[in-house]
């Protein structure tokens, strides 16, 4: 362990470690830390981005609270992402990642393609899936289901508040299959065998004894790294909902906390508002991940 | 695996591989008519219901694509090529900026750590959609917009390469990396001999994901106004949009020509992505 000898000197004595760090943390700093500090800033203004923003105070954050209904539509919506895609699609990513990651290579490179499909179909996605639930008789799913008898009129999946939602969180879900899969099977390849092999002659039984005892506690920082991820990957929805169901969606029904301040920020030009919603979104988020960094740091002890 | 593992019942294998079969069938849906879409005849693509399977698969599409691609103002090739010089850097010094960057973060102490690592990652918790306005003056204030710099320098500073390779870095058994050092090797020589090697599959999954996002970048086009400079998304967006019914075709061979790219580097990359056998013999 090292002692601390007084700033200059750990920093001289460091050098190797902060000279490793310098480019990362240059462009960094600029391109991602400094704009997060203004946009923070800018939440106490008011800024119509074409006159220079003028200072408000708490203004925007007593207005988000009291004054606007489609906020909480949005928290809403947000949360639901959250509590029900977010641990749904991190379970089903392990447990292919996991099914997956046993088969022989070759078989093994193919599925991982399979499943990495969403991603690489990119735009596409958006199109098909917006066919498929299409609300007239000529959508792919009402033609199947008028025609199997059913149903006798269509039903408006992208139109209709009732069902709205559900086909968002179900196309989320299919999107959100790839990236954290991919984590995942890296970090799968990565658990040393060895520990396998001492886990059989400890009495190791079945698959579900490995995954607890074994596997996942080698994988916890991936683990982690899937975690949040996730989280922000299902707080951050909007794409999805702007492609399907419209922006804004019929009665806000699919507005999530982003489209919320993506309509302010560029539609309604009220940046400093789009700012104050950007932060709190933020702060609820930075909760999340602390609450999930300790629950996964209990995992298998 | 020809490990020593339990084995594992036929039933349960059979189980399994409904499950994989049923998913994966329904994840490649849109890639497989994607493609199907875009060999069809132009008599083929409006048959109500939609087929996945050709009847008359033809090259037509391509062909016209390509015809249309050399109509272009400005040559076909400078996009491809604005495309690929731009995806390839940026994915290149993603890899190499991040983990230089992960390597400290993750296996050395020293002041500061702490502290960083938290910046880092809790930057990424906030949207992109209020952070471009002050991108773009901070662009401006630097004389980088309308040149190459804008389209790969800020990707460089996003966080998600350095926390992956961070995540992954952590399990390297330190022992290894004491023994590197008392036999004189400096920390930049410990990354690039000891441990890139051993995180393979992380930046090979680094590689994909970077490569994929920059590749199909449209946003950080806005910041560009020289045509010469714009990338092949660009061009392929106005191929899509502006050619709905009496193109489809070519709009459905167009995607499949921007997703030929990211599918090739999967590929190749994932045969390189295989167990590493690293630990074996360190005895804690």
């Amino acid at each position: 362990m090292t002692e601390s000898r007084g700033i200059i000197q750990d920093l001289k004595k460091d050098w190797q470690n902060y000279a490793l760090m310098t480019p990362f943390l240059l462009l960094f700093f600029l391109f991602t830390l400094l704009p997060i500090v203004i946009a923070i800033v800018l939440s106490f203004t008011y800024f119509n981005i074409f006159t220079m923003p003028n200072f408000v105070g708490w203004n925007n954050y007593i207005r988000m609270i009291f004054d606007d209904d489609i906020f909480i539509i949005a928290i809403r919506n947000t949360f639901i992402f959250v509590l029900i895609t977010g641990p749904i699609s991190y379970i089903l990513c392990f447990v292919f990642a996991w099914l997956i990651n046993d088969l022989r290579a070759k078989l093994r490179a193919v599925l991982t393609m399979v499943f990495y499909a969403p991603v690489l179909s990119g735009s596409v996605a958006y199109t098909i899936w917006t066919y498929i639930f299409s609300s007239d008789s000529y959508g792919i799913l009402n033609g199947w289901l008028t025609k199997t008898g059913i149903i006798n009129e269509p039903i408006g999946w992208l139109s209709d508040t009732r069902y709205i939602l559900g086909v968002v969180i179900f196309v989320q879900l299919w999107l959100s299959l790839g990236t954290g899969f991919l984590a995942f099977i890296a970090g799968l390849q990565g658990v040393d065998i060895s520990l396998y092999e001492a886990g059989l002659i400890d009495g190791i039984r079945s698959r579900f004894q490995e995954v607890w005892y074994i596997t996942l506690p080698a994988m916890r920082s991936q683990l982690l790294f899937g975690a949040v991820m996730q989280i922000v990957t299902s707080f951050s929805v909007a794409d999805v909902s702007i492609r399907l169901a419209g922006f804004p969606s019929t009665q806000y029904a699919a507005e999530t906390m982003v489209t919320h301040i993506m309509d302010y920020g560029t539609v309604r030009f009220e940046m400093g508002y789009a700012c104050a919603l950007a932060c709190f979104l933020f702060a609820l988020m930075y909760v999340t991940n602390k609450i999930t960094s300790a629950a996964i740091g209990r995992i298998g002890r | 695996m020809a490990s020593k593992r339990y084995a594992r019942s036929l039933g349960s294998n059979i189980f399994v591989a409904i499950i994989l079969l049923l998913s994966g069938a329904l994840l490649v849906l849109p890639l497989v008519y994607s493609v199907s879409n875009s060999l069809k005849p132009f008599d083929e693509i409006f048959i109500y219901p939609p087929r996945l399977y050709v009847v008359n698969p033809t090259l037509d599409n391509f062909t016209d694509l390509i015809a249309m691609c050399s109509n272009t103002w400005v040559p076909f090739l400078k996009y491809l090529f604005n495309s690929l010089s731009t995806s390839a850097s940026t994915t290149f010094l993603m890899v190499i900026i991040s983990s230089m960057c992960a390597y400290p973060l993750a296996k050395n102490e020293f002041r500061g750590r702490k502290l960083i690592f938290e910046l880092i990652v809790t930057s990424l918790l906030f949207v992109p959609a209020v952070t471009f306005l002050p991108q773009y003056f901070i662009f401006s204030g630097l004389g980088m917009i309308d040149t190459y710099w804008v389209i790969i320098l800020p990707v460089l500073g996003t966080t998600l390469g350095v926390f992956l390779m961070k995540q992954f870095m952590e399990q390297i058994p330190t022992a290894l990396l004491e023994a590197a050092r008392i036999d004189g090797y400096s920390e930049f020589q410990i990354l690039f001999k000891i441990i890139m090697p051993n995180v393979k599959p992380a930046w090979m999954t680094l590689i994909i994901f970077t490569f994929q996002q920059a590749w199909n970048n449209t946003t950080v086009q806005q910041f560009v106004f020289k045509e010469g400079l714009r990338t092949l998304p660009t061009l392929m967006t106005q191929i899509i949009m502006g050619n709905t019914m009496a193109r489809a075709g070519v709009s459905a061979a167009s995607t499949v020509f921007m997703m030929v790219p990211p599918i090739l580097l999967f590929i190749v990359s994932q045969s390189a992505v295989v167990q590493t056998m690293a630990y074996a013999g360190i005895k804690e």
